[in-house]
């Protein structure tokens, strides 16, 4: 029978099924970090479970830690305290940590790939629903509950219940300034922020095809804001070649042997989905967002749509924004580039790229957040940081920082801020903080002008 | 967990769409590492002003509305994966959620935790959204064995559906840990002979 890349990755790794019920489904790999770790580390010690497959564990420092002074001890006692339980838990369990300032710390879904921990046709699961991130190496990767975490501690497995299947195909040529984080701002747009809810996503199509690993990784990262719990993609030699000598990566004659496994997972022709939606690549444009969930999102040359519902009013009056206005021209004091989304080495590179040679609005506060150490070293080392300090961006340590603002990067009460992040829920970037979602090269232009601009217009 | 088999209770409305785990529980309050106290600042934003003062607007501060039943829009509890979302609606009571449409995590987060997640018509929601609002006082009634919802001493009711593996879960108090360890032998053969 044909099968889709979901089903041959899921169907490898079911231990067991309950008749009528959910499969055990084996997991590879367990990605933990400071938040959503500590109540199954307690409930395990309870239980007096051991933790049965520690060295499938990979530990980061990423949710709640300083994006200054990483080497000075944080300021926040419970934050302090958050971090310290993770070490202690990790050390007990012999869980390996790539704690604050180590070489390879970063953000769970930036530092992983980059190390080669992620390989395609393996399930990965993290207590962070933007897991989903992984899934651009042909993995099914996914966000879970604590209490799964204490599950995957526990016995390596989780008991689930095979979602449905759905694929998104984009065909065609993007125009220029159309970056991935527009391709899937304009998707979740078009489809809504609960189209996925119960499936499993495949993106398709020459568009991600000719995408490189890195934009193929904001893509699935955002399947979430979708519904769906993971989004894929078919791995190709892009992704061989991306895995190839990384640190965790297969060497030798077993890469090689992978790659043979790796190259039989892409979908068979004549499996089906069970939903599908196809898009023209050519009418994606840059796209920003105006409301509180990642769905409400224009292209950036368009008007707020005018709806006739109480949420969508709770939405804009909340953005202070009004039915039927365009963005463009919008003043706005913060920009952010950063998150699991958006702060790899190529948007720093898009951002750079921009702003060379010009000058930071004065209006305007830029952060700029590295998703992990060695984002931070590659941006030194290709010069990008130069041109950020002499544009008077700040160029701050890596973590999660103000794309959720649990430690101190937040956005102040009632300030707009354009954003590479994922959520633009309301005080999602700190208390009554405004949001507006966008990719690295509409945020580095909003910084540079001091409000938004319609950057079709300001390319070549 | 506790076991769950029916619920008779006045319930809170809140006609909101798209409610994301960041409005039920938000970020700044994760830092502990325990399960307990989170209900303190479940939908903290929304129920406390800037300055501190109670939101006299917000369903869950007017005192006409009380109960552990939360009657909620359509794709109820969207965004993050963290289960503090679930934790904090437990806390601070809720036994029972109902809308017409879950995110997936929030479900399951909620389902493990013995909070039950109802998924109703979305016209059926419409009408207990507006029976709930303007008749605080009227009971309803959940009963988890025959999965029916219905309003007390009025003629609608529907029948919503769960997994039957977690409706066992829930009305026994089981949860996933206890399943998962027994299989350990089958675990331990999968991971000797798996094949990718």
């Amino acid at each position: 029978m044909p099968k889709t890349l979901f089903d041959k990755v899921w169907d490898a790794h079911v231990v067991d099924a309950i008749e009528n019920g959910p499969q055990v489904l084996y997991i590879d790999k367990h990605l933990i970090h400071e938040v959503t770790s500590p109540q199954a580390f307690n409930e395990l010690e309870q239980r007096k479970i051991p933790v049965f497959r520690p060295n499938q564990i990979v530990a980061t420092a990423d949710h709640n830690t300083p994006t200054l002074n990483q080497h000075l001890p944080v300021k926040d006692e419970l934050s302090r305290k958050q971090l310290k339980k993770l070490s202690e838990n990790c050390k007990k369990n012999n869980i390996t940590l790539y704690e604050l300032g180590n070489q390879y710390n970063g953000i769970v879904h930036v530092m992983t790939p980059e190390l080669g921990v992620t390989q395609p046709g393996m399930t990965i699961v993290c207590g962070d629903s933007h897991t989903s991130t992984h899934g651009a190496f042909g993995a099914i990767a996914f966000g879970i509950g604590t209490s799964q975490v204490a599950q995957v501690f526990a016995s390596q497995c989780l008991l689930l219940t095979k979602p449905k299947s759905l694929r998104v195909t984009v065909n065609g040529k993007l125009k220029n300034g159309v970056l991935p984080k527009d391709v899937i701002l304009y998707i979740i747009a078009k489809l809504g922020t609960n189209a996925g809810t119960g499936y499993f996503c495949e993106y398709a199509g020459d568009v991600f095809e000719n995408m490189s690993m890195e934009g193929r990784m904001t893509i699935c990262n955002m399947s979430i804001e979708m519904g769906a719990r993971g989004g894929m993609i078919a791995p190709d030699q892009t992704t061989f070649d991306y895995v190839k000598g990384r640190e965790f990566a297969p060497k030798g004659e077993k890469f090689e042997k992978k790659v043979a496994y790796w190259k039989t997972l892409p979908t068979d022709k004549a499996a089906t989905f069970d939903q599908e939606y196809r898009f023209d690549a050519t009418d994606i444009e840059p796209m920003v967002t105006y409301g509180t969930n990642p769905g409400m999102g224009i292209k950036v040359t368009e008007n707020i749509p005018n709806l006739d519902d109480t949420s969508f009013e709770k939405s804009l009056k909340y953005m202070n924004f009004k039915k039927g206005e365009s963005l463009i021209d919008k003043p706005i004091n913060f920009v952010f580039i950063g998150s699991c989304t958006n702060s790899r080495i190529e948007d720093f590179r898009v951002a750079a790229n921009y702003i060379k040679g010009k000058q930071k609005a004065d209006n305007v506060t830029a952060w700029l957040v590295p998703g992990s150490k060695q984002v931070e070293t590659q941006i030194e080392d290709e010069g990008l940081k130069a041109i950020f300090i002499e544009a008077g961006f700040e160029l701050r340590q890596p973590g999660c920082s103000a794309c959720l603002a649990m430690n101190d990067d937040k956005i102040p009460q009632g300030e707009y801020c354009v954003s590479t992040s994922n959520r633009n829920f309301e005080g999602r970037q700190g208390q009554g903080s405004r949001t507006i979602l966008a990719s690295p090269l509409i945020a580095a232009a909003t910084a540079v002008e001091g409000k938004i601009v319609d950057i079709t217009k300001r390319l070549n | 967990m506790a076991k769950f088999t029916t619920i008779q209770s006045t319930a809170i409305p809140l006609a909101i769409k798209n409610i994301d785990t960041d409005q039920i529980i938000p970020a700044r309050f994760l830092k502990a590492t325990d399960r307990k106290g989170f209900g303190d600042n479940v939908f903290r934003d929304w129920r406390y002003n800037k300055e501190g003062s109670e939101n006299e607007t917000f369903a869950l501060n007017n005192t006409k509305y009380s109960g552990s039943i939360l009657v909620a829009g359509d794709n109820f509890g969207c965004g993050s994966s963290r289960e503090h979302a679930a934790w904090a609606l437990s806390d601070y009571g809720f036994k029972v959620i109902v809308s017409s449409f879950f995110a997936d995590i929030f479900k399951g987060n909620a389902l493990n935790n013995g909070l039950l997640p109802v998924q109703v018509s979305a016209a059926f929601l419409n009408v207990l959204l507006t029976e709930v609002s303007e008749k605080p006082e009227i009971k309803l009634e959940v009963n988890l064995e025959t999965q029916t919802i219905l309003v007390q001493g009025m003629s609608f009711k529907e029948s919503f559906e769960i997994d039957p593996y977690k409706k066992t879960c829930m009305i026994n108090g089981y949860d996933d840990i206890d399943y998962l360890l027994s299989k350990k032998e089958i675990i331990t053969a999968f991971e000797a002979k798996k094949t990718y």
